[in-house]
This record gives C-alpha cells, structure tokens and sequence, in this order.
C-alpha cells in the first residue's frame, strides 16, 4: 500500500516466506498457498457441488454441471470428439486454475499468482511441451513439414522456414506474457487509484470529496477485473485447444 | 486544505515517483534469482499436477457420472413413454376394430331379423291370400250351384206360371206349347244375357 508519499505499485507482487523459518527452508510464499487455495475451491466447488447427485440439479450441482459442460464443450468443438475427451481434463485444470488464480487474487489481503510471468511461462511451457510431444504422436516426423507452407515457392524457404519456426517458438512467450501483463497491469491499477484514494482523503475536506472519483474508478476497475480475469482463463484455454486441435490433426 | 501548488503537487507526487520506483527496483516478477520465485514454480508445478489428478480421476468423473445417468434416465423414461403410447394406440386400434366388428354384426343381425320377418310376413300373407282364393273359389261355385238349380228350375216355374195365366186367361192350356214357348222364351233371354 501507500507509503509517504509515494505509491509502491510492485510491492504487491511481492514474495514473503510464509510459516516461518520452516517454509523458508522449502521456499514457500504466498504463491503456493493461493494456488493451493485455489485447486480446494475448485475441487470443493465440484465435489459438495455434486454431492446430491440429484436428477433434477440445485444450483451448485447446476453451476458444477454448467462448467463441466462449458469447458467440455470448448475441448471438444475444437479437438474433436475422441481427442478432445481425453484432453478434457487437463483443458479443464488450465482454466479453473487460472480462472480461480484470477478472481481470488481479487480479493483483499490475497495473492494472484498468474500475476508472475515464472507462473505462466511454466504453464504456457507445459502446453508448450505436450503440443510438440501430441504432434510427434500423431504426426510423427511428418509434424516437420508445416514449417514450409505448402504451395510456397522453395526459393523462399529460407525466408519462409525461419519465419514459421520463429512464430511456433513464440507461442508460449504471448500465451504467457498475455496473462501475466494482463494480471499485472489490473492490479497496478487498482493499487493505485487505492492509493489515491487514500492519499486524498488525507488532505482534509477537499480530499475526502477528491477521493471518491478514485473510489468509483476502483469499483469499476474491480468490475472490469472480474471481466479481464474469466477472459483471460478463457483466452488461455481456447489457445491451448486450438494448439492442440493443430497437434492432433493437421 | 486550500487547492494551493503545494497541494497539487503533492498530489501529482505518486505518479512521478511510479515509474522512477519500478525501474530503481524493478519488478519483483523479474527477480529470478530469488529462491521464493524459483520455488512457486516447482509448487506451482506439484499443485498442478495434484489438482489435475483430482480432476481427472475423481472430481470430473463424479459429474460426468452425475449426467450421464441423467441421460440414461431420460432416455429410458422415454422409452417407457413411448413404449406405453404404442401399447395406448394398440388397445385403441383394437378398441376401434371391436366397435367395427361390433356395430357390422349388429347390422347383420338386423338385416336377418328383417329378412326372417320380411318372410314371415310374406309367407303368412300368401296363405291368407290361398285361403282367401279358396274361401273365394267356394263361394263362387256355391253361387254358380245356386245360380244352376235356379236355371235349372226357371223353365219349370215359367211353364207352371205360363200354364196357370194361361187357364185363367183361356182357360185351357196346352202343355207341350206353352214348354216350347217357354223354352224359346229362355233361350232367346239368354241369348240376350250373354
């Protein structure tokens, strides 16, 4: 937060040690606590959500149900139906764990950790890896040949050969840079329109009239973020597929 | 607090300090030698891992256990359905053709019925009719017998009649004349009848 005078934007990004000298040791800090945080409320979400198991759903049961189907769904429109089933799961993982990163960093005194490029370079990576190992898979050395467009002249391959391995290669850097700015920038913001707020209302009456228009900015913020957070999961979903709809068959 | 310079620039403080403050310590995200960075990574990797194994083994086939029984219990509540609606449209088509069958025996019947008594009647009305001919053929040759022993006696009661006014008149009578005039007389009458 606000300190004198000047505005400490970064310090929420931040890693502190947490549980003493003991999780020190096994560098632990924040970040795995609101990721841990984070897969409990989702498998939480889903296993009291269907725990009725009841024909006729309630809305928890609904809710659980409606973001099986939305996320299967999405897996399978645009793997296909045999391959998107069995990356169903892992489809499903890479959004609610982004997506709960997303809105529990949200909320007062927590921790976003999507908003750390080392966390999503890591899960871009993985996509990454299992999109160039599924292409090999199924494609076999036959996967080589798309970095030549077919049809193109071959006195441009030297041109064309580079320029495709590049645009490959560059995948998980926007996928992750993606959400990692995105996150950054939200918080940013938020913190400091806080800190106006906060500054403001120091300086007497005229402050306290002065700090509501950044008050208001912040509650919008915090609207659009809740936006900005569901969207980006989904951007990072979606992109995982169509990666993967490419690795399977191309 | 007056609106003075001062107080603006204080206020125009935070958004200078800003960009001078993140480049002096950069951003934490950049820090990569810091063993807490390093270490959310492998964390992060560990609880992803976990997280997708709970989901996939566990927690994602519950539901998808949750809907497809849905599903097979719709279906076969459809089924059920639409087996009972064959059965109601069978017993209805069966229904339909008993009322048919029902209604063409009861015409049938009638038409018998009708028949039987149209021949009854015909039957019964032809013996009336042949024993009305016969009481009507009886009583005309009563009548013809009748109508004979009158004709038969008519020359008799001429000639005694003619044989009485004749005494009287002339007071003789001849027997044989007055039987040839007689009949003559009925001979040319009947001439004059037929």
């Amino acid at each position: 937060m606000a300190s004198g005078s000047t505005i400490d934007a970064l310090g929420q990004f931040e890693l502190h040690p947490i549980f003493g000298s003991f999780g020190e040791a096994l560098r632990l800090s924040q970040a795995p606590l609101f990721m841990a945080i984070s897969s409990a409320v989702v498998l939480a979400f889903l296993y009291f959500g269907m725990k009725p198991k009841a024909v006729v759903p309630g809305r928890l049961q609904a809710a659980a149900e409606v973001s099986y189907d939305f996320v299967r769904g999405l897996a399978v429109d645009t793997i296909g139906e045999e391959k998107g089933t069995a990356f169903f799961p892992f489809i499903f993982a890479l959004f609610f764990f982004i997506l709960a990163g997303n809105y529990i960093g949200l909320l007062p005194f927590s921790y976003t950790f999507t908003s750390h490029i080392a966390v999503t370079f890591a899960m871009a990576i993985t996509v990454f890896i299992i999109c160039i190992l599924t292409s090999l898979r199924f494609q076999g050395l036959g996967f080589f040949k798309h970095f030549m467009p077919e049809g193109a002249p071959v006195a441009l391959s030297p041109i064309l050969i580079p320029i495709e391995i590049l645009s490959y290669i560059s995948r998980p850097i926007s996928l992750s840079i993606r959400l990692f700015a995105n996150m950054v920038a939200g918080h940013v913001l938020l913190e400091v329109f806080a800190s106006f707020t906060i500054m403001l209302a120091g300086l007497g009456v005229v402050g306290d009239v002065l700090a509501v228009t950044p008050l208001v900015l912040n509650i919008a913020l915090t609207a659009l973020e809740l936006l900005v957070g569901l969207l980006q999961a989904y951007v990072f979903a979606i992109l995982t597929c169509i990666y993967l709809r490419e690795a399977v068959d191309h | 607090m007056r609106l003075t310079p001062r107080f603006l620039l204080s206020a125009a403080a935070p958004l200078a300090a800003l960009p001078g403050r993140a480049v002096a310590e950069g951003m934490p995200q950049l820090h990569f030698k810091d063993p807490l960075l390093q270490g959310q990574v492998v964390w992060g990797a560990l609880i992803f891992i976990i997280f997708y194994l709970l989901l996939s083994r566990s927690a994602l086939p519950r539901v998808a256990d949750v809907i497809k029984a849905r599903e097979t219990r719709i279906q076969s509540d459809l089924d059920l359905a639409r087996r009972a609606r064959k059965d109601a449209d069978q017993a209805q088509k069966e229904l339909c053709e008993a009322r048919e069958k029902a209604s063409e025996d009861a015409k049938a019947t009638i038409q018998s019925i009708r028949e039987t008594t149209r021949e009854a009647i015909r039957v019964q009305a032809e013996e009336t009719a042949a024993r009305l001919e016969a009481e009507i053929k009886s009583a005309e040759s009563q009548i013809a017998l009748s109508r004979n022993n009158a004709l038969s006696n008519i020359n008799e009661i001429a000639s005694s009649t003619a044989m009485t006014l004749a005494e009287r008149l002339i007071g003789t009578a001849d027997e044989k004349v007055i039987a040839a005039a007689v009949e003559q007389a009925h001979a040319a009458g009947a001439e004059h009848v037929s």
